[in-house]
């Protein structure tokens, strides 16, 4: 119980091996109360495995630490109590209506006043006038609302949201993150992984794993920050042509094409702006711009292939 | 933190109910496969084989003989196809299948009835189909008696009754085994038992899995034994749905003797299906698909098949075969159905064979709920 009053996720070297490969390395994770925490990493890079350590679905082969208080290894079913997970794959069943979902999860949580917490619950999540409508039929979007619905019925203290707005239109996914912004401000801990950066900004705090490993941890600013990237925008015509010559020259790891400029990025700035001072005439615009999220997530991803795979 | 929570245990089942009642395919397989079943074995297990093609070897032409020739045309358990006296003529028809039976009339019939040396009448029987020969056999041999009884009049009439002016032989070629009908009907209730309700939890599990819905259902408190639970208890209600149609029809339509209690058959019955759905779970904790669930179940299905009693007579299975059958709870549920519903056997007589299936059911249980991983590792 050492940490439970501060951290609400504390874990620190939480290993998981399928076979001979290591999925989840090592990796140290402190998340306060109330606090939005987003996972960032590509396809395949754990985030999955260890969301499912942290709420008993999976055994670690390493590491030890606390999920709400309670010991990771030894109180997994002290923890389900208390955890709302969200599935990455939709896993309510489709073949029940959206009632019939959310009473099952009120029963299997013994909820009290299961009634009311079902109306409740459709009533907050705006579900009510569909509620007799099978969650198979549902589109993404009401399928997330309601597998949120239901993982909040037992009022957990902890959410674990594994890449919850994939395949949501932009409206729903920010309705959704507004939802996840009244739930922290209630006290509620959040852990959710996506792929979206303008997501990953709305957190708190974000990590970035890679091959099982985490590249870096801190707020978005910090993130940015301690990569050390570069960037600079350029404008102008003939932008095509350019940027297939920039990408072979020295200094330049990331061109990027926004609509009428395109973005260089690398990490030696000197190398960088001598390169794009003599590839660029007159007729091209130059500015130093502050790097996005994403420059900074692809650069560490392609470092962090070189490293680690 | 209870270790077993109703409430917990409630949710499954409501859960299954409703998914059962949705799933209007699998639903209807259950009701529809018992009536199938009942449909096929119909044939098998008609209690009146009418018109068996019938030939006649006559050696007598004795007043006897003729009487005895005009009640076979008369009954219509027989079509005399075939008069003749040649004994090469008639074994050829017996052996091409043209001919169920032959009666052969021996040389002297009629004077031999009347010196009361009772004359034995040779009646071969094709019993590869010995659900229909067998009850033909006993008619051939009522009818006999009965015809000569009522010729053997004034001082005659001494030669009634038993042991009957006539011997008949019965030689059933082919098949020397005898299943008679009512054994198959009350068979019929075990066998539909262990094929539908074993494939359908051992899907139960694996569905889950497949589906996605069981990261979910772990992530919740619920405990291995509930979930088992859970998802047997909605079934057992659709069992006895099964083996209300099968009594059903076994009165109604086969005219099955029920000597004994139906209420004990639905009693036993429950741990039958229990059994039943306990093996399926099991399978269903084991297999990584839907297709390996089905296909165990059919491994499982098929020796219940074979080595119950159902298909072959137990006693006449070789060693090995009936200590293997015996491990099976359709061959004492078999065994149940039949002495409760046939002699009339009450709850004491079945004991001896209701503990091997709560025997069965325990161990099933406990494997399903240790094999039940309560992780995705
Ligand atoms: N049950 C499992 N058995 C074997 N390998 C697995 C299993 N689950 C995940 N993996 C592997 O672990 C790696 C990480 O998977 P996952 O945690 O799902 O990543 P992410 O969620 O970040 O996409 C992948 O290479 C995946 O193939
Ligand atoms: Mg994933």
């Amino acid at each position: 119980m050492s940490a439970g009053g501060e951290h609400a996720i504390d874990v620190r070297g939480v290993t998981k091996r399928f076979g001979s490969k290591t999925v989840v390395n090592g990796i140290d994770l402190q998340v306060r109360p109330g606090e939005i925490y987003g996972f960032l990493g590509p396809n395949g890079s754990g985030k999955t495995t260890f969301i499912r350590m942290l709420c008993g679905l999976l055994t670690p082969d390493g590491g030890s630490g606390t999920c709400l208080g309670h010991d990771i290894l030894r109180e997994q079913k002290r923890i389900k109590l208390q955890v709302g997970y969200m599935t990455q794959k939709f896993s309510f069943y489709e073949d029940l209506s959206i009632r019939e979902n959310l009473d099952f999860i009120a029963r299997v949580y013994d909820i009290a006043d299961r009634a009311s917490a079902v109306e409740a619950s459709l009533e907050g999540l705006g579900l009510r006038d569909r509620s007799g409508q099978l969650a198979g039929e549902l589109s993404g979007g009401w399928k997330q609302r309601l597998a949120l619905a239901a993982c909040l019925i037992h009022r957990p203290r902890l959410l674990l949201l594994d890449e919850p707005t994939a395949g949501v239109d932009p409206k729903a996914r920010r309705s959704f993150w507004d939802e996840i912004h009244r739930l922290s401000a209630q006290g509620i801990t959040v852990l959710v992984t996506t792929h979206y950066m303008d997501e990953a900004e709305r957190c708190h705090r974000i990590a970035c794993l890679a091959y099982g490993n985490m590249l870096v941890k801190g707020t978005v600013q910090e993130v940015i920050d301690s990569a050390g990237l570069t960037t600079w925008s350029v404008g102008g015509p003939g932008l095509a042509g350019l940027a297939d010559r920039l990408r072979t020259s020295p200094g330049v790891e990331q061109v990027v094409a926004f609509g009428n400029t395109l973005h260089v990025s690398g990490h030696d700035a000197g190398v960088l702006e001598a390169t794009l001072r003599r590839a660029c005439g007159p007729a091209l615009s130059l500015a130093n711009i502050r790097p996005g999220l994403e420059d900074v997530f692809i650069g560490m991803m392609d470092n962090a292939r070189d490293n680690y795979s | 933190m209870r270790r077993f929570d109703l409430h917990r245990l409630w949710a499954i089942v409501m859960k299954e109910f409703i998914q059962m009642r949705r799933d209007r395919v699998t639903f209807g397989m259950m009701i529809g496969i018992p009536l199938m079943q009942l449909t096929l074995f119909g044939f098998a297990i008609n209690s009146d084989p009418k018109h068996l093609p019938t030939a006649l070897r006559l050696a007598d032409n004795g007043p006897f003989e003729r009487t005895l020739v005009a009640e076979m045309q008369n009954s219509t358990y027989f079509d005399v196809v075939r008069v003749t006296d040649s004994e090469a003529e008639v074994h050829r028809l017996l052996q091409l299948g043209e001919v169920q039976f032959v009666v052969n009339i021996p040389v002297d019939f009629t004077r031999r009835v009347l010196r009361g040396e009772r004359p034995s009448v040779l009646v071969e029987a094709d019993a590869t189909d010995p659900a229909a020969t067998g009850p033909a056999i006993s008619a051939v041999q009522a009818l006999a008696f009965k015809a000569i009884d009522r010729d053997l009049t004034g001082p005659l009439a001494r030669l009634r009754g038993a042991p009957g002016p006539v011997n008949f032989v019965v030689h059933a070629h082919y098949n020397p085994e005898n299943i008679t009908q009512y054994n198959i009907v009350p068979g019929l209730m075990g066998v539909v038992l262990t094929m539908t309700m074993v494939v359908i939890t051992a899907l139960a599990i694996t569905r889950e899995r497949e589906r996605g819905t069981m990261e979910n259902l772990l992530s919740t408190p619920l405990r291995p034994s509930e979930v088992i639970v859970g998802k047997i208890i909605p079934y057992i209600a659709v069992g006895y749905i099964q083996v209300s149609l099968i009594l059903l029809a076994a009165k109604g339509l086969f005219g099955v003797p029920m000597v004994g209690s139906v209420g004990l058959i639905y009693a036993t019955g429950l741990l039958f299906i229990a059994a039943n759905l306990a093996v399926g779970i099991t399978f269903s904790t084991l297999a990584k698909n839907q297709l390996q669930a089905v296909q165990m179940a059919f491994f499982f299905f098929l020796p219940s098949l074979l080595l119950s009693g159902f298909m072959f007579p137990f006693r006449g299975m070789p060693g090995w075969a009936q200590v293997l059958g015996s491990c099976l709870p359709l061959t004492h549920f078999l065994r149940i159905v039949r002495g409760v519903l046939l002699k009339g056997n009450g709850a004491l007589d079945v004991l001896p064979e209701v503990w091997p299936i709560a025997l069965f059911v325990a161990v099933a249980m406990t494997v399903a709920v240790k094999r039940y991983r309560q992780t995705l590792d």
